[in-house]
Formats: C-alpha cells, sequence, structure tokens
C-alpha cells in the first residue's frame, strides 16, 4: 500500500523487522578512541615526571639533599648547588607580588566598584591584553626601556636614600633582582587583577546595600562589606599569580643578569631556576651539569605544582561558596 | 557633640576620598604599563620594519639586507605542527570528557589537565629535550612542534569540554530518538552545536603558543634558514626576538623590535579576534 | 456455518486492520505495542509501576492526567528513551511485533529508528538548515545519499508535516529561524522522514500558541493514516478532540504512576469505570 510504495522511494532505508542489536561495535571504537587520546593527555604528564626524575639521577645522587642548601654553582668543578636560583627565584617573585598586589587589588576594585559602566568593559578587556604579549617582548622592553630607568634613577634614588639596608647597596647595575621583579610585576597584574575582579563581582548586591543603608562610605562599603567576603578568592588569585611568576622564563632571564652568585643586594644580577636553566641548558658539558639542570627543571615543577594546585582550591572553595549562597 | 561628629565624619569622607584615588591610580599604571610596552614595541618595531625584512632571509652582520623572512615561516611552522598534534588530542579528550566519562574520573582527568596546564614552559622544552632531542641526536622542528602541542592539548580539551557541555541535552536526545547512534549523534550533532566555542579555545591555543620563546630553546633551537626538514632545527619569530635582543650589533637589535612589531600583531590580532566573537555570541 | 463465517470474516477484518484509516478495530486485541508490567525508576525512585496496556495501530492513543504522575516517563520508556537519562532504569517488557524491545539484544538504536518521538520543547538542531535537519536521521545513519534521495524525502516529510507550503523557499535557512509551532512540524517531519512504525508526542504543543496547536492536532489526524501515535497530553480538551484512545495516570501513595484506566476515548470521558477517572474528568482535581 502506501508504505510500501514509500520505502520504494528510497532504497537506501532499511526498515528491519529485527529487533536485533548490529554488531554496534562503531559506538564503542569511538568512544575507546576518545578513551584512548585521554589517556594520552594523561600520560603525558605522567612520562614528564618519570623522565624528568630519570635524567635528573646523575645530580641527584651525586648531591643528593645538598643540592638545594649548596650556594656554589659551578660548572668547572662539576659541582651544583641550587641555592643561588632558589633563592633568585623566591626573591624576584616576591617583589613582583609585592608590587603587584597593590595595584592588581587597586585596579580590580576600580573596575568593579567604581568605574562608570562604559568603562568597565574597556578597561577590563585592555589589562587582559597584557596578559596575551608574550613574555619575550616584554624582556625586549624591558631590557631596552625599563632597565635604564631602573638604572637611573630609580636605582640611584634607593641607594642614596636606603642605602642602609643591605638589599639597595651596591653599584645599580640595572639588571638584576629587582629588574626582574619589576618585570614579574608587571606579568602578574593581569592575573591578579581578573581574579580578584571575578571574585568582587560574585558578591552579591544585598551586601553593598545593607552597608550603604548604614550610612558607610563608598570606600567604607568596599572594605566591611565586599573584601571580606571575597577574600579567599583575592587570595587564590595572588597565588595562582605567583604560580605564573614561579614559572616565568624568558622575560626575566632578558633582565636578570645571570649571575649565581648568592648576594643579598637586589641592584645586582642573579638568577632564578628557570633562567639558569634557559642560559645554561644549550651549552652544559657534563652529564652532572646536565642532570643538575633537570634538576632543577623537576624542583620547579614541583613547587608551580603545589602552589597551583593550593590556587585551584581556594578559588575552587570561593565559587562553590557562592552557589552555595544563592 | 556635634564637633566630633563632625570632625570623626570628615576624616571618614578624607579616607575616601584618598582611597578611591588610589585605586583609580592603580588601574591607571596597569593600563599605562599596557600602553608603554605596546607603544614602545609598535613604534620602534614599525619605524625598523621595511619590506625587505618581511621578504628576505637573514644575512650576517655587516652585509646590508637580510631579514627574518624565515623566522616568521618558522612560525608559522611551528604552529602548524603544534596544532596537527595538538588538536586530535585535545579535543578528543575533551569529548571524552564531555560525553562519556563518568563524573568521578571526568574530575580527576580534568585536575590533571589543569596540572598539564600550569607547567611552566620552560619544562615542557626540557621534557621534550630528554624524549627527542637525545635520542634523535639533533634539534629539530618536530621536537619544537611537539613541546608547543604538549602546551595547547589541555587548553584546546578543557574549552572543548566546556563548549560540548553548554550544548542543551534537548538536542543530543533529539538525536538519539532519531535512532543515530551514538558516535553520529556526537559527531554530527553535538559537535557542530559546540562549534563556535571549540574554535574559540583553539584560537586563544594558538594564540598563546605563537609567542612562545622557552619551550624552543632546546628543541626547535632555532636557525635562519627556512624549513630544511622536519628533522632539523628551525627558528620562530620569538626565537629572533631572544638572540637578537641580547645581541651587541644594533642592526640585529633593530631587527628584534620589528620582530616584536610582527609578533604582537599576530598575538593581540587573534586575541582580539576572539574577544570579540566571544563576546557577540553571548546573545 | 455461520460460526465459521463469522471467523472469517473476522479474520478479514483483522488483516484490513493495519492499513485500515481511524479507529483501530475494536475486535483486535493485539496492538503495535503491548506494555507488559512496565516499571520504571529514576535512580532509585519508582516513577511509575506495573503499568500494562495495548497500543493500537493506526490509532491516536492519549496519555492524560494530572502532572507529576509519570506520563512523560511512560512515553519515554516506549522507545527506549528513559535509560538516557541520569540513573534510568526499567523493568517489564514491551513487545512490538512480538519481540520485547527490552530484551537483552534488543538495540536501542533499531528500536528508535521503528518508533520516533518528539518532544516538548520544540528542538531543530541550530546548526543545520531547515532541509537538513528533516534529513538528518537519514544523513546520519548512512555513510551517503543520493542528493535526489534526500530530497524526495525531505519533500515528501514537509509536506505529510504540513509544513511544505511554508518552507519551500526558505530550505536552506536555520532550523532555528522558524516560528515555535513551525519549528514543531518541522521536529514532526524530522521524525517521519525516517518511516517510523510509532511516533511518540511528548506534550507536543504545551509550549505553542492555541493557532499551531490546532494545526499540529489536525496533522496528527492526517498521520494516523500510517502511523500509530501516542500522545501525552495535560490538556483534557484536545484528548477529547483529538485521540481514539485514552489512558489516564494518576500518582499512588508512594508518588509512583499507575495507570487507572485505559479504553476508548468517547467511553472514557462519557462512562469511565473509575471513579477517580471521573473526577478528573470532570474537574474535580488536576
Amino acid at each position: 500500500m502506501k508504505r510500501n510504495e514509500q520505502k520504494a522511494l528510497t532504497p537506501g532505508l532499511m526498515k528491519s523487522p529485527r529487533l536485533i542489536r548490529r554488531s554496534g561495535y562503531t559506538d564503542s571504537i569511538f568512544s575507546n578512541l576518545t578513551l584512548f587520546f585521554t589517556i594520552v593527555m594523561v600520560g603525558i604528564l605522567v612520562a614528564l615526571v618519570i623522565i624528568l626524575t630519570r635524567d635528573a639521577m646523575p645530580a641527584i645522587n651525586k648531591f643528593g639533599f645538598s643540592f638545594i642548601t649548596n650556594t656554589m654553582w659551578n660548572p668547572v668543578t662539576d659541582v651544583f648547588g641550587a641555592l643561588p636560583a632558589i633563592y633568585g627565584t623566591l626573591v624576584t617573585s616576591l617583589i613582583g607580588l609585592l608590587i603587584a598586589i597593590p595595584i592588581s587589588f587597586g585596579a580590580a576594585i576600580f573596575l568593579v566598584e567604581l568605574a562608570p559602566n562604559w568603562l568597565k568593559g574597556p578597561a577590563s578587556f585592555i589589562i587582559e591584553m597584557l596578559a596575551a604579549i608574550p613574555s619575550v617582548i616584554i624582556g625586549l622592553w624591558g631590557l631596552y626601556v625599563m632597565v635604564p630607568v631602573v638604572r637611573h634613577p630609580i636605582e640611584k634614588w634607593l641607594g642614596s636614600h636606603l642605602g642602609g639596608l643591605p638589599f639597595f647597596q651596591g653599584p645599580p647595575f640595572g639588571v638584576g633582582f629587582l629588574a626582574a621583579g619589576l618585570v614579574l610585576a608587571i606579568m602578574t597584574i593581569p592575573i591578579i587583577t581578573a581574579v580578584s575582579r571575578d571574585s568582587m563581582k560574585a558578591v552579591p548586591n544585598e551586601q553593598r546595600e545593607a552597608m550603604y543603608a548604614l550610612g558607610a562610605t563608598r570606600w567604607e562599603v568596599i572594605n566591611k562589606a565586599v573584601l571580606p567576603y571575597c577574600r579567599t578568592g583575592m587570595v587564590g588569585g595572588v597565588i595562582l599569580g605567583l604560580g605564573r611568576a614561579l614559572g616565568e622564563t624568558m622575560a626575566v632571564t632578558m633582565v636578570i643578569g645571570n649571575s649565581n652568585k648568592l648576594t643579598a643586594s637586589l641592584f645586582s644580577p642573579g638568577a632564578t631556576i628557570a633562567s639558569t636553566i634557559a642560559s645554561q641548558f644549550g651549552e652544559a658539558s657534563t652529564g652532572v651539569q646536565t642532570g643538575s639542570l633537570i634538576e632543577l627543571a623537576l624542583i620547579l615543577f614541583g613547587v608551580t605544582l603545589i602552589v597551583n594546585v593550593i590556587a585551584r582550591t581556594l578559588v575552587w572553595r570561593m565559587t562553590s561558596m557562592k552557589a552555595a549562597k544563592k | 557633640m556635634n564637633n566630633l561628629n563632625e570632625r570623626g565624619h570628615a576624616r571618614r569622607k578624607w579616607i575616601n576620598r584618598i582611597m578611591l584615588v588610589l585605586s583609580g591610580t592603580a588601574a591607571a599604571i596597569a593600563i599605562l604599563i599596557l600602553a608603554l610596552i605596546l607603544g614602545y614595541a609598535m613604534i620602534r618595531g614599525i619605524s625598523y620594519l621595511n619590506l625587505t625584512l618581511l621578504t628576505q632571509a637573514a644575512r650576517p652582520v655587516g652585509e646590508t639586507g637580510g631579514g627574518m623572512r624565515n623566522e616568521i615561516f618558522g612560525t608559522l611552522i611551528l604552529i602548524a605542527l603544534g596544532s596537527i598534534i595538538a588538536l586530535p588530542i585535545g579535543l578528543l579528550a575533551g569529548v571524552y570528557l564531555a560525553e562519556y566519562a563518568n563524573p568521578k574520573v571526568a574530575a580527576t582527568i580534568r585536575f590533571t589537565a589543569d596540572i598539564l596546564a600550569g607547567v611552566p614552559s620552560i619544562v615542557v622544552g626540557v621534557f621534550v629535550y630528554a624524549i627527542m632531542v637525545i635520542p634523535m641526536h639533533s634539534y629539530s622542528a618536530i621536537s619544537g612542534g611537539v613541546a608547543l602541542a604538549i602546551i595547547m592539548v589541555p587548553v584546546v580539551a578543557r574549552t572543548a569540554e566546556e563548549s560540548l557541555r553548554l550544548v542543551p541535552a534537548s538536542m543530543r536526545e533529539a538525536a538519539l530518538a532519531l535512532g543515530i547512534t551514538r558516535w553520529r549523534a556526537v559527531i554530527g550533532v553535538v559537535i557542530p552545536g559546540a562549534m563556535t566555542g571549540i574554535i574559540t579555545g583553539i584560537m586563544l591555543a594558538v594564540a598563546r603558543i605563537a609567542g612562545e620563546t622557552a619551550p624552543l630553546l632546546f628543541t626547535a633551537l632555532g636557525s635562519s634558514f627556512g624549513l630544511q626538514g622536519l628533522m632539523k632545527p628551525i627558528g620562530s619569530l620569538s626565537l629572533l626576538i631572544y638572540h637578537y635582543a641580547l645581541s651587541p650589533y644594533k642592526s640585529q637589535q633593530q631587527q628584534a623590535w620589528a620582530g616584536a612589531f610582527l609578533l604582537i600583531v599576530l598575538v593581540l590580532g587573534i586575541s582580539i579576534v576572539v574577544r570579540w566573537v566571544s563576546n557577540r555570541k553571548q546573545f | 456455518m455461520e460460526e465459521k463465517i463469522n471467523v472469517m470474516i473476522q479474520n478479514m477484518v483483522k488483516e484490513d486492520n493495519q492499513n485500515k484509516p481511524g479507529l483501530g478495530n475494536s475486535g483486535d486485541t493485539k496492538g503495535i505495542l503491548e506494555v507488559q508490567n512496565l516499571s520504571a525508576w529514576y535512580g532509585k525512585t519508582l516513577a511509575i509501576k506495573n503499568i500494562s496496556m495495548s497500543i493500537r495501530s493506526n490509532a491516536i492513543m492519549a496519555i492524560i492526567g494530572p502532572s507529576g504522575c509519570g506520563k512523560s516517563t511512560f512515553i519515554r520508556c516506549l522507545n527506549r528513551m528513559h535509560e538516557v537519562s541520569h540513573g534510568g532504569r526499567t523493568e517489564g517488557c514491551i513487545m512490538l511485533d512480538g519481540k520485547d524491545i527490552y530484551a537483552r539484544d534488543a538495540d536501542p538504536v533499531v528500536i528508535r529508528r521503528r518508533i520516533g518521538m518528539v518532544f516538548q520543547k520544540p528542538a531543530p538542531f541550530p546548526t543545520m538548515s531547515v532541509f537538513d535537519n528533516v534529513a538528518a536521521g537519514l544523513k546520519l545513519t548512512q555513510f551517503w545519499s543520493r542528493r535526489w534521495e534526500l530530497e524526495e524525502v525531505v519533500e515528501r516529510s514537509l509536506r505529510q508535516a504540513a509544513l511544505w507550503d511554508e518552507v519551500k523557499d526558505k530550505l536552506n535557512q536555520s532550523g532555528a529561524s522558524l516560528s515555535g509551532g513551525q519549528q514543531q512540524r518541522l521536529c514532526i517531519a524530522r521524525a517521519i522522514a525516517v518511516q517510523p512504525e510509532i511516533i511518540l508526542l511528548d506534550e507536543p504543543c504545551s509550549a505553542l500558541d492555541p493557532a499551531s496547536t490546532l494545526k499540529i492536532e489536525d496533522l496528527m489526524r492526517s498521520l494516523v493514516t500510517q502511523y500509530s501515535i501516542v500522545i501525552v497530553t495535560h490538556n483534557m480538551q484536545q484528548a477529547a478532540r483529538v485521540s481514539d484512545m485514552a489512558g489516564f495516570f494518576l500518582a499512588d501513595q508512594d508518588r509512583a504512576g499507575i495507570l487507572i484506566e485505559y479504553g476508548k476515548t468517547s467511553q472514557l470521558f462519557t462512562n469511565p469505570t473509575d471513579k477517580r477517572t471521573e473526577d478528573y474528568i470532570t474537574g474535580r482535581f488536576g
């Protein structure tokens, strides 16, 4: 009848009266394919840890724990200690955060609470563009534009006014810990600003309105109603920024001066873990030196891993708090 | 009494004003920094940019002429290599996370992807050096591509997963109710529905690796010759900027600025387009 | 002798049954779908309990009842869509052509080809054109299809769905660019393009305006000559207008849906057997 006619029109359409499962292997082929590539992705991380550990063995075997405490990094005698690099990493990151935090928090407050609506979008966008600039270009700018300014007047001023402190003694090279710290500040401002801004946006308006109703000034509303609410998220943002600063390589390598000596002065050249690897890896001659550099990479990996996990936990806690409060 | 209140009130107002000014200043500083960096790079870069730079290969210092044509190609080739390797892995992993994984497994894998995304790029370079450059006894373009791919994979996977999750369940059900096999429903209906988000994620990943230098230092190494083969070193704009910035020769330093200009145009261009497209999509 | 003739006549009537438009044969006891003791769960929650009914071919069966009594769950079990939901699980069997669709070796994909479904909220594929939407069921199962074959199917399905005249110039526009009523008819066209035997409709008009609703009701009456239709509706007047058979669901004390009674619509509405049915029909609740 009619139905049979329809069938003839489309011969390709099989209408089988059976209900039996066809060889449904196509579905499992596809899902297994996706599973395979997922395992590949996870496998990359696993392989990274394994290979780095394996190749750092020459150094781990030779130096053991003293690798972290030894202050000499000497390719000539084939004895390597990571302390100058670790110190440099910590110091530059600290300087970077000290400078970036007030600027980022201030900018976030401005973007969320104070800016007129037409300004909010473009200004946020501009600050996020800062995050997109490749590290090597910031290094280029840092080396040729910022370092001369750091040398004179910044370090000159610091030396003459605060020269009592060991941090600010010594000749102003321009390149060094201070310059690297400044560059790290520039690179972490976008992240901390973005996370702080998102945290502050998550604060419900009722909190602000309640404060206003008590007769608070704008600043008091921010300080007493908004900031305490999103403290967790903002701290998380700072730690995320720290994670980024610790691993930052190119810009730091270009402005830190690359010296492996441990000095207290912020004006003097230094090194971070990343900059040591970057500047020496290509020329490492012995297995021990290469192993030491790889051990540095392993340490850097471990440290950034811990920092990032802490940061994500904090940010996650903030978002689930927000969801719960809703 | 009144006097006390007024003084207290005036003080609060004063603090208020100062804090507001400070925060506005902070925002201005952040924007100013960007303006300074971009400004210098664009202006200096453009002033040193000329047609020769774009069309010729590098020449030894001292000779006139010479350019960065091969490094420009190098950047593009490395991006292509990285994408060819990373896209299948990242996209299919994203599909698995969104469509097939049970929630606990998915959370663990997502966590792993986030860790991988947070690995410093120089560590990735060292890793690829160990697994590819050493066994192959040479630096190579392909190892540079692999290093960039490792950086791209978690970004592509997470954005693909999130885009796929946004596809409404009603669309999936409507597809299945037609008597379509699961995999064809995913490929024919769900993935096209998430395509905008997926492409955005890919472009963001590309913008990120276009400017990467550290992972290429010991993999692709750099070269002023063009593509000599996948197994040979290759240069990139980012490597050029790094080497020339540290060079004592003024002519190379100028080329570094010109290269920086090109790289900024590429990276910021992609980022801005991505922003614009994703803002539009929200309506 | 009389008995023999009666039996012969009954057999002839039974044979004609499948192609007869309008009411299912009242003497026929085997429907195209036989539901036997069907229960369904979402995780640990029992949603429907021990449903048994017979769904006649070439008839419209309306599933009515107040909201929350498992009507949607029930209809989603008919084409094994229930198991697609999180934690969906069933017990019991549903016989299609004498074979249980929940048998171990039964393939849900094949079943869903034969039992199509249209959902409450019109869900055209937004990334596809009108043409591709209707052809989706075919394009996504075959590896290649000749263009003219697809065009034939698309036009025929759109005509059957009473949509052809409105969209024949817009075939390449996005499926989402149509109005709500048109989108729903598009979904119906899409469902019938794969030539199912049964079409399930889960409150297809609840998101539509009255004019579109009437169009779809007319559409259903024209489709019933070729397909068997089951429709869930919370609108009693719609059920009275459109259906040949009706089944009344209610939630029992455990919040699980049960089938109170089912039978010819005319009988259910004018002379229901169960008092609860009567209360619902006369508007005492729901």
